[in-house]
């Protein structure tokens, strides 16, 4: 992952390097995710020094920083080969806003961890934290991540003006104006807390459940492409397929949102309706990713040409990726997402479980695949074959994420039953049930996952860095 | 599929412009009741507070007035319930604009402290301490915690207990101090108290029912 780019084509190179920080970013990630979940059972650890609050609000936004990082690299890691364009229109804005943006990150990660809280005024808002779920970033950094958003934006739009525009880069660009687009719904103040929150969701839920999921369904599209050889016209009919469904299902399905915020009851149906055909997308994308693997499978063996799969590693994860999909979002988020259910989950464990799983599902997944996708081109491998450590990666990081999601599900069962059914959701009712000991043994089986997946990770990086290396003397020889 | 007379099942064009069709309508119809809901979401006016006239989202001035939490046959769930009966925070009346400055100095108070990443408000937000959406009412602040903090009413004992979580704590997992002023834990009162005024559908539902059921009036109490 190191080196061999040198030959890659401009938009691959810098591809790599922002896979390069998101993996830090991940890691960074499941670190301080240990760290809450260690502050769970011992709640002095770190105590008035990074504060659960502090930790968790860097373990969210890695998370989210590291998934966007590594979106921008697939998008220009499949650029070229969906545009025939090597180097894209404005390459070098493209590189300097990588350093920019990555030079943020930098201070903000810097000053949420050694400034940590302001005192109540404008500018805490503007140069601290913004103290909004996922959205803590300062707002003078939001403004400059619209700023690198809007050169990378144009990167991408101008050489697809200018290039071969074929179905999956045309559903890319327009999603990714969307995407864009509504991170400005979270940038501004209200005294207001309902309708504070009401904008709020439109950025967290219209990307996880709508854009990015669309997003997902190009990469997915791109990597059957290339991965197995899939029939260009199959795989961009399904796409447009899931463009239907997903947005047809997400946009109106965030009223699963505004039941209890502040706004009015209509939404309990509104919500309950749309959010309830959601998962059928994740169904469809599912069968979609197996039905073609199958097809291409039977058909290379049909003709004694051996193995379809082209790489691995990539093809492993875009199947977790399918399931994990439909399992964590599509499943689990049913779970919880009609009215009568959600107001006794709302806000638990429960909760946690369901994100957890879904953006590992939906997102971890496919984004590794892509990271894999970016070794074969930087080495020029006509094949990617999965050693051990890449089994070992994807084995102990899918295991403890799903050991970690039902471990929350249960400790969520028994939040709800105790703090909210039977006691009512008050103070006291919250510790009552925090202190069951059924709950207390699901956070530890929680934060033992949490490890497994760390074990896993550490497999990942390494496996990731020498891979390619590996695969290319075996071809070689 | 080019050339042979493809089914419009398998037409690209075909799923293509439906899903731009659907996914406009959806858009124009969440644009749609965007606006319906924003116009019910709008902080209501004092003038509207003093008629009695019901909003989602009372004004800042509701901190004047004694909030409850009760159950509304009609709705089948618990509304909030204000007045008519004054009690004003901290024992002062406020002008609509005195009213508006402290619920916006403890608004940005929740923000620059990053409440939401320990508590839930109206729900969303961590798991690792207790939802705020109804704090102002919860039985904890009636007679314990005043106790604690040696102070005579709720107000003042949430003052204390925001200023120095520290030093009065009641769990294992207790609240690190936040290094809260005394004029931004005011402030922070008046944000909770006017959370609690808000209209969450039935959210939380049996607010401290068992506990109440104990007692003699309060929130859940017919
Ligand atoms: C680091 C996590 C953390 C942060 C940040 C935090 N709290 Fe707390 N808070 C707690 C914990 C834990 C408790 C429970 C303390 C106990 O029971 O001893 C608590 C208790 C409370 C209570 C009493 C519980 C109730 O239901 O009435 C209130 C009110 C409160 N916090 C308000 C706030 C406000 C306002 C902020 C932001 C300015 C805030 N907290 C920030 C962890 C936190
Ligand atoms: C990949 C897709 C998805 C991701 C990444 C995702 C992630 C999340 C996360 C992180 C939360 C918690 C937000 C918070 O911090 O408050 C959440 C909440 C929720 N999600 Fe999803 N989700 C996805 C898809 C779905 C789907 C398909 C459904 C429904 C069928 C769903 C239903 C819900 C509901 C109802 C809540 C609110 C929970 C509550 O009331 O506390 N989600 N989701
Ligand atoms: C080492 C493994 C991990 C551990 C121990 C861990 C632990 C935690 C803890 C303790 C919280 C706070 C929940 C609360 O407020 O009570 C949390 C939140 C969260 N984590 Fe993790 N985490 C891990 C890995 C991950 C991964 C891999 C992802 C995503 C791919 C993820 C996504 C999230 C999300 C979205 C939230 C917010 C959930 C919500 O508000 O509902 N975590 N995590
Ligand atoms: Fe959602």
């Amino acid at each position: 992952m190191l080196n061999k780019t040198a030959h890659l084509s401009p938009s691959k190179q810098l591809a790599m390097n922002y896979f390069r920080v998101a993996i830090v970013l991940f890691g960074a990630q499941l670190l301080f995710g240990l760290v809450i979940g260690l502050q769970y059972l011992f709640p002095g650890f770190l105590y008035e020094v990074v504060d659960f609050s502090v930790a968790r609000m860097i373990h969210i936004n890695a998370l989210v920083v590291w998934m966007l990082y590594a979106m921008i690299g697939s998008v220009y890691l499949m650029l070229p080969d969906e545009t025939g364009i090597e180097k894209p229109v404005g390459m070098g804005l493209g590189k300097l806003a990588f350093w920019v943006l990555t030079a943020a990150v930098a201070v903000v990660v810097v000053v949420f961890l050694f400034i940590q809280v302001g005192p109540g005024k404008e500018s805490s808002i503007w140069f601290i934290n913004e103290g909004r779920e996922y959205l803590e970033a300062p707002r003078w950094a939001d403004i400059g991540i619209v700023v690198v958003v809007l050169i990378f934006y144009a990167n991408v739009f101008f050489t697809y003006m200018k290039g071969k525009k074929t179905g999956i880069m045309t559903v890319m660009v327009a999603n990714l104006m969307a995407v864009a687009g509504l991170y400005l719904a979270g940038m501004f103040f209200t005294d207001n807390i309902s309708m504070d929150q009401y904008w709020w969701w439109w950025v967290i839920h219209l990307w996880v459940e709508a854009t990015w999921e669309v997003f997902v369904g190009t990469l997915a599209a791109y990597a059957l492409l290339r991965v197995i050889g899939a029939k260009r016209e199959i795989v961009e009919m399904w796409l447009w397929i899931e463009v239907l469904m997903l947005f047809g299902s997400g946009i109106l399905g965030l009223g699963h949102h505004y039941f209890w915020i502040g706004t009015p009851e209509y939404w309990w149906e509104i919500g309950a309706l749309f959010s309830s055909l959601e998962p059928v997308p994740l169904v469809a994308m599912f069968v979609h990713v197996l039905y073609d693997w199958g097809k291409e499978q039977g058909a290379h063996e049909a003709g004694g040409k051996g193995n379809a799969i082209t790489n691995g590693p990539t093809m492993a994860w875009v199947t977790v990726n399918a399931f994990g999909n439909f399992l964590g979002a599509g499943i689990w988020g049913f779970f919880h997402t009609l009215p009568q259910v959600n107001i006794y989950t709302h806000g638990s464990q429960f909760t946690a479980a369901h994100g957890h799983l879904a953006f590992f599902g939906a997102y971890a997944t496919i984004l590794v695949g892509m990271m894999y996708l970016g070794i074969q081109d930087s080495y020029g491998l006509k094949k990617l074959k999965a050693t051990f450590k890449s089994k070992m990666a994807l084995f102990l990081i899918t295991f403890g994420m799903l050991g970690m999601a039902v471990a929350l599900t249960i400790a969520g069962y028994e939040q709800v039953l105790v703090e909210r059914a039977e006691l009512g959701a008050g103070w006291q009712a919250f510790f009552t049930a925090q202190n069951l000991p059924w709950y207390v043994q699901a956070m530890v089986w929680r934060e033992i996952m949490g490890v497994v997946v760390f074990l896993g990770f550490v497999y990942l990086v390494w496996d990731l860095l020498t891979i390619g290396k590996v695969e290319a003397a075996a071809e070689e020889a | 599929m080019a050339g042979k007379k493809a089914s419009v099942w398998t037409s690209i064009s075909f799923w293509r412009r439906s899903a731009a069709w659907v996914t406009g309508l959806a858009t124009i119809l969440l644009i749609w009741l965007t606006f319906d809901t924003m116009a019910q979401i709008r902080m209501g006016t004092d003038q509207e507070l003093k008629e009695g006239i019901k909003r989602r989202i009372p004004a800042p001035t509701v901190i004047n007035y004694k909030i409850d939490y009760k159950y509304d046959e009609k709705r089948g769930l618990e509304a909030p319930v204000i007045g008519p009966e004054k009690q004003p925070l901290f024992g002062k009346e406020l002008s609509p604009k005195e009213a508006a400055a402290l619920l916006h100095l403890g608004k940005l108070t929740s923000q620059s402290k990053n409440c939401m990443d320990c508590h839930t408000l109206l729900g969303n937000g961590g798991y690792y301490a207790p939802d705020l959406t109804k704090a102002w009412l919860d039985p904890m602040w009636e007679q314990t915690m005043p106790a604690m903090t040696g102070k005579k009413t709720k107000e003042e004992a949430m003052v204390a207990f925001l200023m120095h979580p520290d030093k009065y704590p009641t769990h294992a997992r207790m609240m690190p101090n936040l290094g809260i002023t005394e004029q931004e834990a005011k402030g922070l009162v008046a944000f909770l108290k006017h959370m609690s005024s808000i209209d969450t559908n039935g959210y939380p539902r049996g607010f401290s029912k068992t506990i109440k059921e104990f007692q003699t009036g309060g929130t859940y109490a017919k």
